[in-house]
This record gives C-alpha cells, structure tokens and sequence, in this order.
C-alpha cells in the first residue's frame, strides 16, 4: 500500500489511542480543560491528575472529535505529560507534539493547536481548583490592527490555516486594508508565529 | 516483509471507476494506432476513422447529432468552456454573443462550474447561485423569479450531484430557461450511464460528460452543444474539433471513452436496478445497527448507487482513514479531508448543520461491487463508529443497548 499523508506514529497513536476516558471509568481528575467546537471540525477534552507535593502531572485522559490528527495529537500529548513537571508541561507548544509525532502535513498543523490548549485549560483548571489562581496565565489578546480590528490571535490562527505571506495573511485577515500603519507590526508578528510554529530549528 | 493481501471494497465511483475489461482491451489493441488524427496519409486517417467511431457511439448514447459531439480533456473543461461562452463579448467575435448577460447557477455545482463562474464576475458577468431545498432539489421558483426580472443568458444545473446523489429535473428547469430566451447547461458528468439522459427529450443546449466516470479513461470527456447555439472555444489554435477545441486529440483516450459509453448502452439498465438494491440493503444495515446517523440527499430521486450518510459525534476524515484500514474506499464531506476549513458545500447548501456535514461520508457503488462487500462493509462501519464515537467529546452514549 501507498503511504498516506501520515507519518507512522501519527498512524499508530490514531490506530490505538493511548489513554483515552472510557465511558465505565471513573476518573477522578484534578483539572478538566475542553476547547475547540464540533462546529469547526475538532475540539479536545483533557483530563488531568495532579501530585500537588512533587508538582507533577501523575495521569492523563482524554476525548476527542476529530480528525486523525487530531485524535493522534492528543494520544502523544496524554502520553508526553504523564510524569512531566506541571509548569513544563504549561509551555508545551503545538510545535512539540507535532516533533512527538514526527511531523505534521502542514495543513494540519491547525490541529494540533487544540492540544496544548486543551492541555493548559486542563491545568488552569488545576491551578483555580486548589486555589493558586495566581499561577493562571490569562492569554489577552492584543488589536494590532485598528482599522479592522484584528488581534495577535487572529493572525497566529491565519498563519496555521496556511498564511506565509504579508499578502496571505492580509487575504485571510484584511488587515491593514485601510490604514496600513501596523504594516510593521504585522509583519514582525507574522514572522514570530511562523517561526514559532514551522521553523524546523 | 511477506504482507498478506487484505482485502479491498471500492465504494468510490462517483470518484472515479476503474476501466471497464472491455475498455481495457480496446485500448490495448488500439495502443499502436499513432497517427495524428489530423494527418490526410493512411496513419492519420487509421486516428481519425477510429475517433468518428467513438463520437457516433457517444452521440448516440445521448440522443445527439455527430456533429454536436466534442471531445475535451476532462468534464470540467467542458463546463469551463461553457461558461467561458457568455462573457466573451467582443463585438465581432464568431460566438455572436451579444453581451456579458446574467448566468444563473446552483450552490451545489462541482467546484468546477462554482470557481468558473465565481472568475466571470471578475469579469464583470454577474452570476446568481441558486438555492436548493433540505434534499438538494433546485428551488424552482427562484429560478423562474429571476428570469423573470434579469436578462439572464445562460442557466447551468448539475443533473445529478457528485455528492448526495440528487437527481434534478432538467427537462422542466431547461424548458423554463428557455421560455425567457435563455441558454440551458447541465453538467451530466454523474448521470450519464446511470439514469437516461436524451439531450433532445431533456431539450438542453450543452451537455458535460466525463469518460472515467464510466469505466472509461481519464483525461477525456465530451462537451454537446446543440446546432445553431452560438460557441466559443476556450482552446483556440488549431482546426481540431471542428474548430471547436484546439489541441491533438487524445486518441486512445477517445477510442476507451467510445468503447466504455457502448458498454453503458448494453450494461446500465440491469445495473441501476442492482445498485439499488445494494444501496437499499446497505442503507437498512446501517439504520438497524447504528444509532444517530442521518442520509443526505433525495430518498427517491437519487443515483441509483449513491448514499451519503453522517453519523453523529464523529468526524468524516477519521472514519474515511479507520474504513481505508480495513480496506474500504469511500469519500468525505468532512473540511478536514478536503485540506480546507469548510465542509461541503453541498450539504450546507441543504441547511445541515456543520457537525452533520463534517460526520458525512459518501458511498458510491459500481459495477462490481457485490451483496457481500456491502455486508462486510456494514459491519466495517459499525466498529469504526462504535470506536470513534467512544473517544469523541461530542458523542454521548444514550444507553447501551440491552
């Protein structure tokens, strides 16, 4: 047979999904996160329980709807936190799980992005239950674009749905369309994201 | 590595067929027919003599003239060329098209057509795209208001949709066209072969067909345009065609495409009522055994062997990929297999909601396909469901089941 688009741990991990919550369990979490929506293809649950002594993430569970990277995504993450320091595991980035894997098609990075969402919702969740609410990181997006009204958020989110270029972004966005005055800022963020999600360095 | 052969069940025909034995052997005999069809010497003529064959076979399949019949390189050049007839508005143009008038299509077209006409407007044509009601039938009166009140020039309909398999009623739709002077297309590509197309009897001035839908080769196809209607060539620079698509003709593709429409005529009939059995068998297997799943499209006006259904609380590209697993071929409506964000755009044009239309699949159904790959695949399906579903946050089990 023909390779699919897939690489083989991708396969595996969506072939036999590690740590999924099963429907008889019961797992008595220490931080729930959910985030995505059927609406838009995908969205992910993660369950965690938490040694709240030695700062460690003890076990993981998760459900998710989705396509097969995004089922293999939240697999390799349910199996990469498991052990791993809660702060550590805070600051995972979409572009570690897709390495975990051994690659992404990148029109499928977006995907991926749920997990670590899921994942850091699960865990603030953590934070607020047992009360270390100071710990939550609130992730505040930012206009850069005032014209259009366009956000850090919104260009990170047109970046993984396939924006490279200045002119891409501004097709998926508008931004910058009237004014153009946060040409400079765009651009430089823009770079930052790409970076951040597809340098291979 | 000794790997043992799994076994494989094609359930994507709307997709593609694979060459009918008979087309097969056509081709292998006519593979040293090189001659360009063009050429007066005997080896031209050996191309040309075999070509006119296959146009007699095509024309008569559909009830047209030879000279209405034209070979393309695909279904959607065909419905390209058509489009590209009505904005091309230079005055002393040999399409005598008067001017870029209103093109009326539907919202469910192949992408083909869609992008087409989405390109005319740049053009400055102005298009509408016609709704469909929650089975995917065209909204008649839509279509009659807006002849009604807008110069409409031409109107181009899908017969039946790749997706959902829904058959429309292109004789009334065309007839309507035509009482307020505009020109009829419909894009066959998913009919021809499997319910009766007649172009005089549907009274349509163009008509597409594509070769690898049935059993023939790809990469040709045939586009009929009715005599007197004005045309213009998208491919222009050569006499080919009768001046009406410039380029080499691809012979051998020709000669399977002729071969594969004589064994439509001697085939389709026992066949359409086979596959509907099959469908039906498969459709009631599924009903029984799973819980939450939905059929899109017509439940009577439909391809004969096409079924698209959506199981609630998963999604379409993991169910296409556990089913490839098995050896299952079928197709998605799902964004995330078409490398887009949307999902079709033909089940969203009937009014089904997002989560229905990323938990679609489609089953199209050929001419091989047996009572026991239907059954093997019921049964695929249902495991493939049942994991799926039990790792979905969107799937909550209602009870299990005594």
């Amino acid at each position: 047979m023909n390779d699919w688009i897939y690489t083989d741990i991708v396969k595996d991990h969506f072939m036999h999904p590690r740590n999924v919550l099963s429907d008889e369990e019961d797992f008595q979490e220490d931080g729930r996160g959910m985030v995505g929506n059927v609406k838009c293809g995908d969205q992910m649950m993660i369950l965690i329980k938490v040694d709240a002594q030695k700062h460690i993430i003890t076990d993981c569970r998760w459900k998710t709807y989705g396509c097969a990277s995004a089922i293999a995504s939240t697999s390799v993450l349910s199996e990469m936190v498991k052990g791993m320091d809660i702060e550590q595991a805070y600051h995972l980035s979409p572009k570690d799980v897709a390495k975990e894997l051994g690659s992404l098609p990148e029109h499928k990075i977006h995907c991926s992005v749920l997990g670590d969402k899921a994942l850091r919702a699960a865990i603030d969740d953590y934070y607020d239950r047992s009360g270390q609410k100071d710990k939550i990181q609130r992730d505040e997006a930012r206009i850069i674009c005032q014209c259009m009204n366009v956000t850090d958020h919104e260009i990170e989110e047109a970046v993984l749905e396939g924006a490279r270029s200045y002119y891409e972004l501004q097709e998926k966005t508008k931004i910058g369309t009237v004014c153009g005055q946060c040409e400079g800022d765009a651009r430089r963020i823009l770079e930052e994201f790409l970076k951040k999600h597809f340098s291979t360095s | 590595m000794k790997k043992q052969k799994m076994k494989r069940v094609y359930f994507d025909h709307n997709a593609t067929t694979p060459l009918h034995p008979e087309v097969k052997a056509t081709i292998e005999k006519a593979l040293d027919v090189f001659g360009n069809p063009s050429s007066f010497h005997s080896f031209g003529r050996e191309a040309r003599a075999q070509i006119e064959t296959a146009r007699e076979l095509v024309a008569s399949f559909i009830g047209a003239g030879t000279d209405e019949i034209f070979f393309v390189g695909s279904g959607s050049e065909a419905n390209n060329t058509v489009l590209s007839v009505l904005p091309c508005n230079k005055a002393n143009c040999v399409c005598q098209m008067k001017t870029a008038r209103k093109v009326v299509t539907t919202k469910i077209e192949h992408p083909c057509i869609l992008e087409s006409a989405k390109c005319m407007t740049r053009k400055g044509s102005e298009v509408l795209f016609l709704d469909v009601d929650q089975y995917g039938k065209v909204s008649f009166d839509q279509l009659k208001d807006v002849l009604a009140k807008d110069d409409v020039g031409l109107v181009s309909v899908m017969m039946a949709n790749n997706e959902i398999g829904t058959i429309q009623d292109i004789k009334l739709l065309a007839r309507l066209a035509h009482e307020h002077g505009a020109l009829f297309h419909t894009d066959a590509v998913q009919a021809v072969g499997k319910i009766p197309v007649d172009v005089n009897k549907l009274g349509v001035d163009f008509l597409t067909i594509s070769a690898h839908k049935i059993y023939g080769p790809k990469g040709v196809g045939a586009l009929y345009v009715r005599r007197s209607v004005p045309f213009c060539p998208l491919i222009v620079g050569g006499h080919q065609e009768r001046g009406r698509r410039a380029g080499t003709e691809n012979t051998l593709g020709i000669i399977g495409f002729g071969k594969a429409v004589q064994m439509r005529k001697v085939e389709w009939e026992a066949e359409e009522k086979r596959l509907l059995d099959l469908k039906h068998a498969l459709k009631d297997r599924l009903s029984r055994d799973i819980p939450d799943i939905r059929f899109n499209g017509h439940p009577t006006n439909c391809l004969p062997g096409t079924l698209n259904v959506s199981f609630l609380g998963v999604e379409g590209e993991s169910i296409l990929l556990y089913l490839d697993m098995e050896g299952i071929a079928v197709s998605t409506g799902s964004a995330c297999a078409s490398g887009s964000l949307d999902p079709s755009h033909v089940l969203l044009a009937t009014g089904v909601g997002a989560e229905q239309a990323h938990g679609s699949i489609r089953i199209s159904l050929g001419r091989e396909n047996t009572l026991e790959e239907v059954e093997y695949a019921a049964g695929k399906i249902k495991e493939v469901i049942e994991k799926l579903r039990g790792m979905s946050t969107a799937y909550k089990k209602q009870r299990s089941p005594a």
